[in-house]
């Protein structure tokens, strides 16, 4: 510790040192030169994968991650090019985007929507990247949005399931590929009626956060319509790890369905209970139980386990689809990191394809360019069918699986089996629909 | 100078030179070399620096101080993070109204909690403050969200939308918070050869903030007041004996604290318009507590050197992955290369948490006054190296009389 006298020509000029460091900001706000946020100069393009690695879905975000990084593999023309050789569009040559060779860096969301800011802020500040891409939290997807409008650069949404994403928190720099809870209720609806009747009586014991409120919304109006009965719906915690305290009214309720609107450890452990207590072997108003989980994942299914046999769900994309894109995919995946990809990675995989072939075909990395080239986007060959990005909010537009768990495993990850491919016009609806109404896109903004 | 004797004075220029010539200290490396991956002097992290630098701050003229220790101080940063955010809302994107609602509603509930938990002490006072702290997150995540009365917006967080009434926003105003039209995301890059160096209006606001909050606590820790919180700390029984009341004491530190940390709450939400219920959950709490521990308990700059190292930890360490390594030791043999990146892998990158542990091990078991008794050692050392004097003051205590 220095011991200097202080006199009071030094206090002057420590006084003149802080002043002209307070004052420097207000000197220099012009901007600097550059078009648009973090344009790129030199030889290489920096893309930011912000992915959650630790905390509840580190699981997931760590598929997404494997995705992302063999998405650039592709697109610098290593490895044997995945779905490049069988999307529609053909813009992209296996040289990078633009010529640019393709670098990327990654960030830790932690699933909290703070740190998810704060990883992006600083792939956005300090590494200079472009976009953002990956997620796997509605919560998160909605606060990085924002950041990524505010900043200037471009969001490509991950694993995001709540109808705000692109409803009354859409953004014009943000897009998501990724399905909707509107659309789960819209694809499960004519299957159960089918497979359990329209005269249903439904419990609903719903994750007491934004996505659960908008699932539980849209899985009731959509089984409502076809005649079901919704006998109560009760918020859980989210932090809950047993849900026994709730399953017990199910039995005295006069329900004859349950559904689960619950999300990763939250739905394995509530499952478990639900089968614990022997719902599934119940017979009421002279009908077999039954349990349905409107949001299905990979990972999910096997932390359940057994559980899940027989249980009814939807996913945005499976693995066992048959299409050339989906092929092209899964092989690339499983030679690479020997398992099959699961629909958080394979959602982030064509965000990052479609981004660049968006890049490619605006010719330019401006977001402005880029929210213009993808809106209304039709294309194919990414796995999904004919997709369509809608212009109108930003959303994507495809088949929707529902997909039921597997009675006769054969190996690890066939846990789940396809039901059904509804198709994409039986889960479009208006973009002012009033689950997705109150919104503003906004204008694209390219920052600086 | 300002009623500082002359030690308090250098620590105080001391700290304002850190704070000012900040974005030099911390891009020590040149953008493009292979160190760049260490720089830290990019806006968000240098905001995060003084913001948390301003909460530990605060923390410590309550534990530092009274050696009550707090587990819920994260709960009055988010409901300074909440207030700013309203204000942006209903009033404009000016910073100044968000800052002065957060320090004052936050102090509201300082004084409300503190009321209630300070009538016990030691750990039950711990306990309280920890379970007032997780309601209040519980409040935040999903009770106050619900569509009919929505307050906090749940895990999604509190944003500002293009429809709400901001009766005050102009035409010509940035849509982002700022300082009378000078936005808080406006920054100046400095080329200097193959350096970059930016500075940020953001980060300087919080800077003076701090500088302003630093002189503050300087006054507080050497004035009677605060010889009193420290009468608290080291017998607080003898004190009631005496017939004095701590009470009052105890309750108007424990507000104090508050706003401080209500104030950091409010400059978070000044940076960046968003306020998430998990600043408030009981991990955020913790981190405090550490910081103020790792740097030094009851000093005046450890807090802030404390936040800085677990800050630093957390966003520069966790970006290192597996590919960056490789990259690094590319120029060993393919075998080794390998050996050493699995070596090092589980203290970089997620395993982050990891490094910091071990470091905090270390820190309390070998320096527990943290790294300003850290700092004294060396100096200590360097004198005695230099002058090659024995007889420096030991740490032995001298009779009074």
């Amino acid at each position: 510790m220095s011991n200097k006298p202080v006199t009071r020509r030094g206090v002057l000029k420590t006084g003149a040192v802080a002043g002209a460091g307070v004052a420097l900001p207000t000197i220099f706000t012009a901007s600097s030169a550059a078009a648009y946020t973090n344009e790129p100069t030199g030889g290489t393009v920096t893309l930011g994968f912000n992915v959650p690695q630790t905390g509840p879905y580190a699981e997931e975000g760590n598929d997404e991650l494997l995705a992302q990084q063999l998405a650039v593999e592709h697109l610098n023309g290593e490895g044997d090019g995945g779905c490049l050789n069988t999307f529609t569009s053909k813009a992209l040559k296996g040289n990078g985007i633009l010529g640019k060779k393709v670098e990327f860096v990654t960030g830790d969301t932690q699933t909290k929507s703070d740190a998810a800011r704060a990883s992006a802020k600083s792939m956005i500040e300090k590494d200079g990247a472009i976009m953002i891409n990956g997620g796997s939290s509605s919560g998160v997807a909605v606060a990085v949005q924002g950041l990524c409008q505010e900043a200037g650069v471009i969001f490509m949404a991950g694993l995001t399931h709540a109808n705000d994403t692109t409803g009354k928190d859409k953004k014009a720099n943000g897009f998501r590929h990724f399905f909707n809870a509107y659309m789960s209720g819209a694809a499960l609806a004519p299957v159960l009626a089918k497979e359990m009747g329209t005269d249903r009586r439904a419990y609903h014991l719903t994750a007491d956060y934004n996505w659960g409120w908008t699932q539980e919304e849209s899985i009731v109006a959509s089984t409502e319509a076809m005649g079901w009965e919704t006998v109560n719906t009760v918020k859980t915690p989210l932090a809950s790890t047993d849900f026994s305290s709730y399953i017990a009214p199910v039995l005295n309720s006069g329900a004859d369905v349950l559904v689960l609107n619950h999300y990763g450890g939250n739905m394995v452990n509530s499952l478990t209970n639900a089968i614990q207590f022997g719902l599934l072997d119940k017979v009421v108003n002279g009908k077999d139980f039954k349990i349905v989980v409107p949001l299905y994942s990979e990972l999910m299914a096997a932390g359940a386990g057994e559980n899940i046999k027989g249980v009814l769900g939807s996913m945005n994309w499976n693995w066992q689809l048959q299409d050339e894109g989906t092929k092209a995919f899964v092989k690339s995946f499983g030679e690479k990191y020997g398992k099959p990809p699961s629909n958080s990675a394979q959602t982030c995989y064509a965000q990052v394809l479609l981004y660049a072939d968006a890049c490619e075909r605006a010719g330019t990395f401006n977001p402005c360019g880029v929210v213009e080239a993808l809106e209304g986007f039709e294309f194919d060959g990414l796995g999904n069918g004919p997709t369509l990005y809608r212009a109108d909010d930003h959303q994507c537009f495809k088949d929707v699986l529902v997909v039921r768990g597997n009675m006769n495993p054969t190996n690890a990850y066939d846990t789940l089996e396809i039901v059904e491919i509804t198709p994409r016009a039986q889960v479009e609806y208006a973009p002012d629909h009033p689950m997705f109404a109150g919104g503003d896109l906004g204008k694209c903004n390219p920052g600086a | 100078m300002l009623g500082l004797n002359k030690k308090d004075t250098s620590l105080l220029i001391i700290v304002a030179l850190l704070t000012l010539l900040a974005p030099f200290i911390l891009n020590p490396f040149p953008a493009d070399s292979a160190m760049a991956q260490f720089n830290a002097g990019y806006p968000d992290l240098m905001q995060r620096f003084v913001i948390f630098g301003i909460f530990a701050i605060g923390f410590n003229i309550l534990f530092g101080l009274t050696g009550y220790l707090s587990f819920g101080h994260a709960a009055f940063l988010g409901i300074g993070s909440y207030s700013a955010v309203w204000m942006f809302k209903l009033l404009s994107y000016n910073v100044i109204p968000a800052i002065a609602l957060s320090i004052v509603i936050a102090g509201l509930f300082s004084l409300l909690i503190g009321y209630v938990s300070l009538r016990r002490s030691g750990i039950y006072f711990s306990i309280l403050t920890l379970a007032f702290a997780q309601m209040s997150f519980a409040l935040a995540y999903s009770v106050l969200s619900n569509p009919k009365f929505n307050l906090t917006n749940g895990e999604t967080g509190l944003q500002v939308y293009a429809d709400d009434p901001q009766i005050f926003h102009r035409e010509g105003l940035p849509d982002l918070p700022h300082l009378f039209g000078l936005s808080m995301r406006s920054t100046y890059t400095l080329d200097v050869g193959a350096w970059s160096f930016d500075f940020n209006a953001g980060y300087y606001l919080c800077a003076v903030v701090m500088m302003i909050v630093f002189y503050l606590a300087i006054r507080i820790f050497r004035s009677p007041f605060g010889i009193m919180l420290r009468a608290v700390k080291s017998n607080q029984q003898r004190m009631n004996y005496t017939g004095l009341n701590s009470r009052p004491y105890t309750l108007a530190a424990f507000v104090i604290s508050g706003m401080y940390a209500g104030l950091a709450g409010g400059l978070m939400a000044a940076m960046d318009p968003l306020a998430g219920a998990e600043r408030m959950q009981w991990t955020a709490s913790g981190e405090v507590v550490l910081m103020t521990i790792l740097g030094g308990t009851g000093t005046l700059i450890g807090p802030v050197l404390g936040a800085g190292f677990i800050k630093y930890f957390e966003n520069i360490f966790s970006k290192i992955n597996d590919s960056v390594l490789h990259g690094w030791f590319a120029f060993l043999p393919d075998g080794m290369e390998d050996f050493v990146v699995a070596v090092l892998h589980p203290f970089v990158g997620k395993g982050w948490h990891l490094t910091l542990g071990i470091l905090f091990m270390l820190v309390v078991i070998f320096l527990p006054g943290g790294l300003v008794e850290g700092g004294q050692r060396l100096i200590n050392w360097i004198r005695g190296k230099r002058s090659g004097e024995t007889d420096k003051p030991s740490g032995k205590t001298e009779p009074a009389e």
